[in-house]
């Protein structure tokens, strides 16, 4: 077998070593009647290379790619172009065959890498440290809400989720809270042109730990952050500003300029590719370094070694699973390190001018969009505000015009009925992303669809 | 045999302080220096080339537009691509050389399973995209969860947690969810001292009190005192089998019976599957919930930590709880996505929740099946067979000068343990594990499990060939010797790395984590002044 570099003679010699008369002598802890015989019956043996690489290749043309089709999809996956360097540099054997830095001596290429993402995610987000990353958006967006409960030392139990969180987001701290004594506090978005920041200042009260916002929201909408923080602040509560496209970021002011405490969201935009939703980057960050401390995850700090050269190590672990057990601020091990490196890389790439020619550019396809798709009969736009992802009311089931297109080979969007099933109020809703690869011919072309499936 | 290496050459005993070898730049040779990005990069600098911005053009970004800088340095492409070539060579990898670290299995990342998890109908696919549109996807979920179903002898899984430590946490939260449905609160779960810290973490955000179970002199689970702890209050145990004394649980069955007698369930940490895997089914010795780390036993990259993968079997009482999203095949073959909506039609009512936004790591699940068909059933059990021999091989290689706490409780499996006992008073294992650094090798893993003193864990997977492991075999008795001996100069190794020791305390004390400076007016600047390129 290819990937095993024994040979029969080697195993002879190694068990004569060993002092074993078989293989099997190595596997005599293992009691009789659990032992396998031969290979589990029905299932396939070996395979070659092309073998497999067949196989797989037919599977993935079951698929519709989405460059190979008119792309409007988002809702927390974004399609964006990847630079070619970007996969070349993750692909490099010293990055993609490493492992978690615990030996910086002989890792400080990741280590340094690390420290360069986290300084690229503080600043996006307006924050002063942010970690080494997260599994995802969802799981980050619950480890922040853990963290708010334990800087209110459980002293309040309440989590105010504004409506326009994304559902799956909600659906992870609905699952998490299950099992801690959380109040989640939660309700459905409105279908207003501007998010209810009254409804949901409203909400938050003398026993609220956090209130989760979500910049730019499930709908596409912008709110004023600070109008937010200031309520939530004059509570007690901390704000969870939750952001599903960086990208964005390059064109509005960040979650921490606005006073979100905890900065939290997914970093798959930039370099990390749609992957049909896995693995993906949950970014964190905090505005006050005095919550270092309570946060979550790796952090990667700068400090020198024995000959006062400049390095960088994995510090803080006191906080962690591997030394505090039970005690750890989270259960969390293995992060996303190589899609960490992609975002540094991509982002390195950008750069400030980049990042904003960047965001600029979704954001004219965006405007572009939203004028013609508001001059197809039967279409409105929902939102006041938007930077490349915005609410169309279609007048009818937008699931079922969504399949429609998909069997013309359009990917249209996102209707807010698979979003929501459960909300029938909704069902009429599309949401429509832009970005850099969508062309104009792509915009033409979902109008002329739109008008003929609605007419 | 015993040269050091194959051409022979003997070098000579490392000098600490060497200053001959000082250059202007501070590089040598092929190891280079290499300053931050914020160093050496510009705002005004970019990589891509996009438009520049229609500045009068109206928004309609609500009145929120940045106007502040955000501090983003940015690199030309050739500047970009020699910075992380650079960082990348300040890296030891499995590509380079074997990595013995024992529980994290880092066995070679074959490139076929790139290739095919870039192939576009994987890589450029929406998760929310419409299921008429991805069904090659789904079905790469669901032949890659009916291989993780027969290998384990296991009812169902849950595909969708991203790394070991959340299928634990899923399978903990499916154990509380079938206790819960039948009115039984449970307050503890039980975990062996020797246990990856994980496991008491997962269990205590889970809302669990943690007790210890006890072990007993010859390294596995006593199971007499665990029969005798158990009661209508512990929900469940968690074991990690084989151990990570590197030991298979013989008891297993027993100890699976006894939780189930009772009412409690059995939680095992596959994190050490692939000792076993195609050998013995977790299924057949009673496990109710055990994570597969597809970066472990599957071969998915590390990647520097993470992303991981974390699927999760079930038996058949845990089946309804797992969490959504996870894939059917129905009655004529297709498969299908089960959603919250459409969970009654499959019957998966009782489904705890979702544990994150969509189904799991499809990235490593190409990569993990790619792994799986390659090997098939019959190669999988030689991963398993090849992978044990090497241990052995190690652990009898080595037992004559390091202690070997375990050594006389039978074979080990895919991992071999050893103590600082016999070291020189001042060394210790961390001097040792530095010392191997510059002998050009990845350090084993360190003071774990805790039920060893000066824990050494040596794993060298099955993708060593014996060749490579007789030279690392004589490199760390190389280094063992001197541990013994008293060598001094290994308290300051590693001479050769990038970095001699790191001050970790420093670090720790006053936190820098993130870089602080003004970005430098020009690229080129910064460049020689730090870098001095």
């Amino acid at each position: 077998m290819r990937y095993l570099p024994l040979t029969d003679a080697d195993r002879g010699e190694m068990l004569a070593k060993v002092g074993a008369s078989s293989i099997n002598d190595l596997f005599v802890d293992v009691p009789e009647h659990a032992r396998l015989k031969g290979p589990i019956e029905g299932l396939p043996m070996h395979a070659s290379e092309m073998a497999v690489e067949r196989h797989m290749r037919a599977l993935s043309k079951k698929n519709l790619a989405a460059g190979d089709a008119p792309f409007f999809l988002g809702a927390g996956a974004y399609r964006h172009h990847v630079p070619a360097s970007v996969d070349h540099i993750i692909q490099r054997g010293e990055f993609l065959t490493a492992y978690t830095p615990y030996q910086p001596e002989i890792a400080q290429g990741t280590l340094q890498m690390l420290f360069e993402f986290q300084t690229q995610v503080a600043r996006l987000y307006g924050c002063a440290v942010a970690n080494a990353s997260m599994y995802d958006g969802s799981t980050a967006c619950w480890e922040a809400i853990a963290m708010a409960g334990r800087i209110a030392r459980g002293k309040r139990k309440k989590v105010v989720l504004s409506g326009a969180l994304h559902p799956h987001y909600a659906e992870v701290v609905r699952t998490m809270a299950k099992f801690t004594d959380d109040e989640i506090a939660e309700a459905q978005p409105s279908l207003q042109g501007s998010p209810d920041l009254e409804g949901l200042i409203g909400r938050i009260d003398e026993d609220t730990s956090c209130v989760v916002v979500q910049y730019p929201d499930i709908l596409g909408r912008l709110s004023d952050l600070e109008k937010i923080s200031q309520a939530a602040h004059a509570k007690g509560a901390l704000v969870i500003a939750v952001n599903l496209e960086p990208v964005a970021l390059g064109a509005v002011k960040s979650p921490g300029e606005m006073g979100a405490d905890i900065v939290v969201g997914e970093g798959q935009a930039l370099g990390v590719g749609l992957q049909f939703g896995g693995p993906y980057l949950g970014l964190f960050a905090v505005r006050d370094p005095k919550h270092v401390r309570m946060m979550p995850g790796r952090l990667c700090g700068e400090t020198q070694d024995a000959e006062g050269k400049r390095g960088f190590v994995l510090t803080l672990s006191t906080r962690e699973q591997h030394i505090r057990r039970e005690k750890a601020t989270s259960n969390i091990c293995t992060n996303s390190g190589l899609c960490a490196l992609a975002f540094n890389v991509h982002m390195s790439l950008l750069g400030e001018k980049g990042l904003r020619q960047l965001a600029a550019e979704n954001h004219r396809l965006a405007c572009l969009a939203a004028d013609k798709l508001a001059a197809v009969p039967g279409v409105t736009v929902l939102n006041d505000s938007f930077f490349n992802e915005f609410t169309l009311m279609i007048g009818q089931d937008a699931r079922k015009v969504v399949r429609k297109l998909a069997d013309d080979g359009i990917l249209a969007g996102v209707s807010l009925g698979r979003l929501f099933p459960a909300n029938d109020a909704l069902s009429e809703g599309l949401l429509v992303t832009l970005t850099e690869t969508t062309s104009e011919e792509d915009i033409d072309t979902l109008c002329a669809a739109l008008k003929e499936v609605l007419a | 045999m015993n040269a050091p290496n194959k051409s022979g050459w003997k070098p000579s005993a490392p000098v600490s302080g060497d200053t001959e070898s000082a250059t202007f730049t501070g590089n040598r040779a092929l190891m280079l220096e290499e300053p931050l990005i914020f160093e050496i990069g510009h705002t005004e600098t970019t990589g891509v080339d996009l438009p520049d911005p229609q500045t009068d053009a109206p928004n309609r970004l609500g009145g929120l537009e940045r106007k502040a800088e955000i501090g983003l340095p940015g690199l030309s492409e050739p500047e970009c691509v020699r910075h992380y070539t650079r960082l990348s060579r300040q890296n030891y990898a499995i590509d380079l050389g074997l990595f013995p670290l024992g529980s994290c299995t880092m066995k070679h990342n074959p490139r076929l399973n790139e290739k095919v998890a870039r192939m576009p109908g994987f890589a450029d696919v929406h998760p929310l995209q419409p299921v008429d549109t991805v069904r090659g996807a789904l079905e790469v979920i669901n032949e890659l969860a009916f291989w993780l179903i027969e290998l384990t002898g296991m009812h169902g899984v849950a595909m969708s947690p991203k790394a070991g430590a959340h299928g634990e946490l899923c399978g903990i939260l499916c154990i509380r969810a079938a206790l819960e449905a039948r009115g039984d609160a449970r307050k503890v779960v039980l975990v062996p001292e020797s246990a990856h810290g994980t496991n008491p973490a997962t269990a205590a955000f889970a809302g669990y009190e943690v007790e210890d179970i006890p072990a007993t002199a010859e390294g596995r689970v006593d199971l007499e005192k665990l029969k005798a702890r158990l009661g209508p209050d512990v929900a469940a145990v968690m074991i990690t089998n084989p151990n990570t004394c590197g030991l298979f649980e013989r008891d297993m069955k027993a100890i699976s019976d006894a939780v189930h007698a009772a009412g409690g369930f059995v939680y095992c940490d596959g994190a050490n599957f692939n000792a076993i895997v195609g050998k013995v089914r977790p299924g057949d010795l009673g496990v109710d919930a055990m994570h597969i780390n597809l970066h472990k036993t599957f071969s998915t990259p590390h990647g520097g930590g993470g992303p991981g993968s974390g699927p999760v079997v079930l038996s058949e009482a845990l089946s309804p709880y797992g969490p959504l999203p996870f894939t059917a095949r129905d009655r004529d073959g297709v498969v299908h996505l089960v959603e919250e909506e459409n969970a009654a039609e499959y019957d998966h009512t009782k489904a705890f929740g979702r544990m994150t936004a969509f189904h799991g790591q499809m990235g490593m699940f190409t990569r993990a099946l790619a792994y799986i068909l390659s090997h098939g059933a019959d190669g999988l059990a030689q991963v398993a067979e090849d992978a044990v021999l090497n241990a052995n091989y190690i652990l009898r290689s080595l037992e004559d000068l390091l202690h070997a706490p375990f050594g006389e409780s039978g074979p080990c499996m895919h991992e071999a343990l050893f103590g600082d006992q016999g070291f020189a008073e001042g060394l210790s294992t961390l001097d040792l594990a530095k010392a191997l650094i510059d002998e050009g090798y990845h350090p084993m893993t360190m003071y774990f499990p805790l039920v060893v003193h000066g824990a050494m864990l040596v794993e060298p997977t099955e993708t060593e060939s014996k060749a490579a492991l007789d030279q690392f075999i004589l490199a760390l008795r190389s280094v063992a010797e001197r541990a013994i001996a008293g060598d001094e100069t290994l308290k300051t190794a590693p001479y050769y790395a990038p970095r001699q020791r790191l001050d970790e305390t420093q670090a720790a004390r006053k936190p820098i984590l993130a870089w602080e400076g003004e970005l430098a007016p020009g690229g080129a600047a910064a460049r020689s002044e730090v870098g001095g390129q």
